[in-house]
C-alpha cells in the first residue's frame, strides 16, 4: 500500500475511538466488576455514616433527602472516577492512546461515557437503597429525579474525568482528585441539589428552571474543556 | 527540555526586570497614597464607623487576586499553546500572588464581618465564592510539586488554571442563587456608582495601587522562578561536566 492509502486505513473517526474506548472500559468492567462493587459499597456506607452522624427523624430526612443523595453520589462518584484510569497506568497504556491515531478528545469522551454510565449504575442502586434505609418513599418522585441525577452525573463525571487523567500521573493521586474535583464542581453540586430537592419535594420542574440552564452550561463548560484539553495531557 | 539561552527567556529577564522598576516605586507610592486617602481622606461611614474602612484594602484585594487569577488562566493557555517555560513562569507567579490576595480577602472579611454581622463567617454568596476560588487555586499551587518535576507539572497545572478560570462565572452564579447576605453591590449599579463621591474617589486610589502592587509581585516572582531555572540549569551543566571528566 502507499503511504497515502495507510494513512487512510489507519485513520480513525472521533465516533470510532470513542465507541471503542467505551467498549474497552465496560467490557473491562464487566469482567472485574471491580469499580462497581467498590463504589456501591462505599455509597452504603456514606449513607451508613451520615445516618449515624446525624441521626435524622422523618423530618429532617424530609429536607435532606437531596442532599444524603448526592453526597454519596459524589463521595462514591469520587471512589469510580479515581479508579478509571488506573488500568491506562498501570499497563503503560496512556502511552499508547498518546501515540495511537486517535483524536485524544475522543478518548476523554469516551472514558467520560464509561465512567457515567458507572455512575448512573450505583447511582440506580442507591436510590432503592436510600429509599429503604430511611424510609423515604421515592415511586411518585421518581420520574422527575431522572433529569437531575442526569444532567448532575454528566457535569461530575465531566470535570472528574479530566481531574482524573492529571491526579492518576501524580503522587498522593488519591487526594489530588478530590482536591481538584470538588472547589470546581461545586456549581453542579448545588444546582443538582436545588432541582433533586424540588423534584423530591414533588414540586414542578418550571421552578427549577434557572438551576437546569446553569446545570446544562456547566456539563457544556466541563464537556467542551475536557475534549480541547485531554490530549496535553496524554503526551509525556 | 532546552536550556534556557538566548532568545524569549532573556528577552523575559529584561521585560521582568523592566515591569519590576516601574511598578515597585509606583505601588510603594500607591500604597502611601490610598493609606493618606483611606485613613485621612475619607469619611467614616454613618452607621458601620470606621470598621468600614476595611472595605477598601478588602475590595481591592479581590480585585488583584481576579487580576492575578486571569493572569494565571491567559498565561496558562499560551504555555499550552506555545510551550514556552516563560508562559509557564508568569502562570505560577501569578497564581501565587493571587493566592496572597484572596487569603488577604478571606481574612479581612471576618474582620469587617464580626462586629458589623455580629459572625466571624457566614455562606453568603461572595465570601463562599472567594473561598472556593481560594480552594481552586491552592489546588493548583499544590498540583506542581506533586505531578513532578517540570514540564509535566507546567501542563497538569495549565489544564487546572485554565478550567478553574472557566469555571469561575458559574460559581458565582450558583452560589449567589443559593445564598446572600453581602451588602448588595453599590459600586457596579445600574444606576452607576452610589458611594459617596471621597468614598469612590479613596476606593479607585486602592484600586490602582493594589494592581501595580500585584503586577509588582508577580515580576518579582516571576523573576525568582527564572532565577531558580538558572541555578538549576548551571548545576545541571557542572554535573554535566564532573561526569565527563
Amino acid at each position: 500500500m502507499s503511504v497515502a492509502a495507510e494513512g487512510r486505513a489507519a485513520r480513525v473517526t472521533f465516533g470510532g475511538a470513542m465507541l471503542a474506548v467505551m467498549r474497552k472500559d465496560l467490557a473491562l468492567e464487566w469482567r472485574t466488576r471491580e469499580i462497581f462493587s467498590a463504589t456501591v459499597v462505599f455509597a452504603a456506607l456514606v449513607l451508613l455514616t451520615i445516618n449515624f452522624s446525624f441521626d435524622p427523624g422523618q423530618r429532617a430526612v424530609e429536607q435532606m433527602a437531596s442532599g444524603i443523595l448526592w453526597v454519596a453520589f459524589v463521595f462514591a462518584g469520587m471512589l469510580g472516577l479515581g479508579r478509571s484510569f488506573v488500568a491506562e497506568r498501570e499497563n503503560a497504556c496512556l502511552d499508547a492512546l498518546a501515540l495511537s491515531p486517535a483524536d485524544p478528545g475522543a478518548i476523554f469522551v469516551g472514558k467520560a461515557a464509561a465512567n457515567l454510565i458507572f455512575l448512573a449504575v450505583t447511582e440506580a442502586i442507591v436510590l432503592p437503597l436510600f429509599a429503604v434505609l430511611f424510609n423515604f418513599p421515592l415511586g411518585r418522585a421518581f420520574p422527575g429525579l431522572v433529569l437531575p441525577l442526569a444532567l448532575g452525573s454528566v457535569g461530575f463525571v465531566g470535570a472528574g474525568t479530566l481531574f482524573a487523567a492529571i491526579s492518576t500521573q501524580t503522587r498522593m493521586r488519591e487526594v489530588m482528585l478530590p482536591l481538584l474535583l470538588l472547589p470546581v464542581s461545586i456549581p453542579v453540586l448545588i444546582a443538582s441539589v436545588r432541582i433533586t430537592g424540588t423534584a423530591l419535594a414533588g414540586r414542578a420542574v418550571s421552578e427549577s428552571l434557572p438551576w437546569i440552564g446553569l446545570l446544562v452550561l456547566c456539563d457544556a463548560l466541563f464537556l467542551v474543556a475536557g475534549t480541547l484539553l485531554f490530549g496535553h495531557l496524554l503526551e509525556d | 527540555m532546552t536550556e534556557p539561552g538566548l532568545g524569549v527567556q532573556d528577552r523575559m529577564d529584561t521585560i521582568l526586570r523592566k515591569v519590576r522598576n516601574v511598578t515597585t516605586p509606583l505601588a510603594g507610592f500607591g500604597l502611601v497614597a490610598a493609606a493618606y486617602f483611606i485613613v485621612a481622606y475619607a469619611p467614616e461611614e454613618a452607621e458601620q464607623g470606621i470598621v468600614q474602612k476595611i472595605f477598601y484594602g478588602h475590595v481591592a484585594s479581590a480585585w488583584a487576586s481576579y487580576l492575578s487569577f486571569f493572569v494565571t488562566f491567559a498565561a496558562s493557555a499560551l504555555y499550552l499553546w506555545k510551550r514556552d517555560r516563560a508562559w509557564d513562569l508568569l502562570a505560577l507567579s501569578a497564581a501565587e500572588v493571587g493566592v496572597v490576595f484572596c487569603t488577604a480577602v478571606l481574612v479581612s472579611g471576618p474582620f469587617w464581618g464580626k462586629p458589623i454581622w455580629g459572625t466571624w463567617w457566614t455562606w453568603d454568596a461572595r465570601l463562599t465564592t472567594t473561598l472556593i476560588l481560594w480552594l481552586i487555586y491552592v489546588g493548583y499551587l499544590l498540583l506542581r510539586p506533586f505531578a513532578g518535576e517540570g514540564e509535566r507539572g507546567a501542563r497538569f497545572a495549565a489544564v487546572v488554571g485554565i478550567v478553574g478560570f472557566l469555571d469561575i462565572p458559574l460559581i458565582h452564579l450558583s452560589v449567589r442563587w443559593w445564598r446572600t447576605l453581602h451588602p448588595k453591590p453599590i459600586v457596579m449599579n445600574a444606576q452607576g456608582p452610589q458611594l459617596p463621591p471621597e468614598m469612590l474617589t479613596t476606593l479607585l486610589v486602592t484600586l490602582v495601587a493594589f494592581t501595580l502592587l500585584a503586577a509588582s509581585f508577580i515580576a518579582i516572582r516571576a523573576e525568582i522562578e527564572r532565577l531558580r531555572d538558572l541555578a538549576a540549569m548551571l548545576r545541571r551543566r557542572a554535573q554535566a561536566r564532573e561526569g565527563s571528566r
